[in-house]
């Protein structure tokens, strides 16, 4: 039997997941690996938003703020543990993509960029300045999930950051795998169509307002939950979260994977989540080079780096 | 018993009237072709039709009901379907993909169930996939299901926009300039296409500058110029009356299209 493109991605995930610890020298590596699984969690949402439905966003770093400081807040006023925290935060952050998504994605192109922008901004002075709740810019501290209890109740006897790897590992493939199942089903198709023709889809029947709703809604629970899990793998947040180089950050790892495959954008995110502890350099110019990137990128590849490449190698194959 | 009624529509464009006082019947199962020199109107007719433009002027009835300035995805729940002169494909999909995307209305599924890829969304897409490769039998393009439309010719593109728009299981299809660009023998297809839609009950409205086509398949044919209807009537008539040639004449000497 010949195996789908969709299962083909799952093994390829699973495989790297399972085989990456074997180059790891310390503990330390596993911590940058289940940040790559974070942000590579938020970038499958936008590849979802930009690379199935075709519409921008500059401000998803905005719902991982919400779901951050849902993580945050949640249990220290509520008393709801972690875990539900994490998603009445996912619900929160779904409710509110759904009421600001109607009039926003009604604009095209560049005002979609915009009116995102300033909605990750609106989050962001919100949570800088409410100090009294958050804690404002110094930020505060997040409860524990008590993922490592669980490890030691199961006599797994691995350490913190491994098992934050392996979780973040095994949530990076559930995402990836509903992402999969939506490309190749109804709704996907009638997203990658819409994205294609515009006015086609709507003539063959897509209601265009209410699908780019659907996946806006669906990027923004990924984006919230990617927050969530960062605030309390870190467990520590602060309103950074939602600032704008945050969303710049998603958008370029999307962009560098091509914005339109799972597997792109987990590359994307490896990349510009490993460079930066490799280089310091990187982390002093961060700003500068995320810019550098995304330009060079869209010049040289607009395809993406990892399409690029594959194209390259089969025209390879070919001759 | 009439399937659409359009009754004196019009709609500018700044100063320009490109479409002005157009009104015409279309029945079930008939061909009714709208003719006229580049610039006539036709396509804006068509996009007036469809709910891609809102008309200035006028009304469009289907089935007795009133669908002026309805939103496209409605009129497309109420059967209605069309292809595009200036191609509209979805370039980054499949063949096979593009003809399944037509099927939305009938397949629509739950989010949920498409996410999580529960039995009952991947069985719809196995039914949509298989009534897709039926229809793009139908305009002999089943050996190119699974390449990316963006690789394939310019006829195959207008013969792929047909089968998808067909697997909207429309009641009346618009068709524009479906044989432009097309070679004798793809436009000898897609006449027998054409005339094999209609049979089954679907109402055409064609809009097509090769005239040995329309006069040969044509029920009744709607002549434009300068946005205004100049005649109306079956093929014979219109190849003989004055005002049809001499539009048609005018344009001649500028590169237009001859009556045959
Ligand atoms: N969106 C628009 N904005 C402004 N003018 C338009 C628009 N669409 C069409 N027109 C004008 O309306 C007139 C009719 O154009 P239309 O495309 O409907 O002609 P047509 O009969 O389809 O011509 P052809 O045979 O070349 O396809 C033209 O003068 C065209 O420039
Ligand atoms: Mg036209």
């Amino acid at each position: 039997m010949r195996l789908s493109p969709r299962t083909w991605t799952l093994i390829i995930l699973a495989v790297l997941i399972a085989l990456a610890p074997v180059t790891f020298p310390s503990a330390f590596y596993f911590r940058i690996g289940a940040l790559i699984f974070v942000n590579g969690l938020a970038v499958i949402g936008l590849v979802i938003l930009f690379g199935y439905a075709g519409q921008i966003s500059l401000g998803h770093a905005g719902f991982a703020g919400i779901g951050a400081y849902s993580a945050a807040l949640m249990p220290m006023h509520l008393g709801l543990h972690p875990a539900l925290a994490l998603f009445a935060g996912a619900v929160l952050s779904g409710g509110l993509a759904f009421l600001i998504g109607r009039p926003i994605l009604r604009l095209k192109g560049h005002y979609l960029a915009v009116a995102t922008l300033g909605f990750g901004i609106l989050v962001f002075i919100v949570l800088n300045n409410e100090a009294q709740l958050t804690g404002g810019p110094d930020g505060m501290a997040v409860e524990d999930l008590g993922l490592r209890a669980v490890s030691d109740a199961l006599g797994l006897g691995l350490r913190t950051a491994e098992v934050w790897y392996w979780f973040m590992g095994l949530v990076l493939l559930l995402g990836a795998f509903l992402a999969l199942n939506l490309h190749t089903s109804p709704t996907g198709r009638s997203l990658r169509s819409l994205h294609n023709s515009e006015v086609a889809a709507r003539t063959l029947g897509v209601d265009v307002v209410r699908y780019k709703l659907t996946a806006f809604v669906i990027s923004a629970v990924y984006a919230s939950l990617a927050g969530s899990l960062q605030a309390l793998l870190n467990g520590f947040v602060t309103p950074d979260v939602a600032g704008f180089l945050h969303s710049i950050e998603w958008v370029t790892m999307a962009v560098l994977g091509g914005a339109a495959t799972v597997l792109g954008a987990v590359f994307g995110a490896t990349i510009l989540t490993a460079l930066p502890q490799a280089l310091t350099v990187f982390q002093e110019y961060e700003h500068l080079l995320l810019g550098l990137i995304i330009m060079l990128v869209m010049i040289f590849l607009p395809a993406g780096l990892l399409p690029s490449l594959g194209k390259t190698l089969r025209q390879g194959e070919s001759i | 018993m009439t399937l659409m009624t359009v009754e004196g529509l019009g709609i500018d464009f700044g100063g320009v009237r490109a479409v002005d006082a157009v009104g015409f019947a279309v029945k079930p199962g008939e061909i009714v072709s709208v003719i006229g020199p580049n610039g006539a109107g036709k396509t804006t007719l068509f996009n007036i039709l469809s709910g891609v433009y809102r008309p200035d002027r006028g009304r469009v009835m289907l089935d007795g009901m009133d669908v002026t300035a309805m939103a496209p995805h409605r009129l497309a729940a109420l059967g209605l379907s069309r292809t595009f002169q200036n191609l509209q494909v979805y370039l980054q999909m499949t063949a096979l993909e593009n003809v399944m995307a037509g099927r939305h209305l009938a397949e629509r599924c739950s989010v949920i169930a498409d996410l999580l890829g529960l039995p009952a969304s991947r069985r719809r897409t196995r039914e949509t996939a298989d009534i897709a490769r039926g229809l793009l039998a139908r305009v002999h393009l089943e050996r190119a299901a699974e390449r990316e439309a963006s690789s394939l010719s310019y006829g195959a593109l207008k013969r792929l926009e047909i089968a998808r728009a067909l697997a909207a299981q429309p009641r009346l299809l618009l068709l524009d300039e479906p044989a432009a660009g097309c070679n004798a023998v793809e436009t000898e297809e897609i006449d027998a296409l054409i005339a094999e839609i209609a049979a089954e009950g679907v109402a055409i409205l064609l809009v097509e500058h090769d005239m040995k086509l329309v006069m040969k398949i044509s029920n009744h044919i709607v002549v434009l110029d300068h946005g205004e209807k100049i005649a109306e009537g079956a093929p014979a008539e219109i190849s003989q009356n004055p005002r049809v040639i001499e539009a048609y004449l005018g344009t001649q000497a500028e590169g237009g299209h001859a009556l045959c």
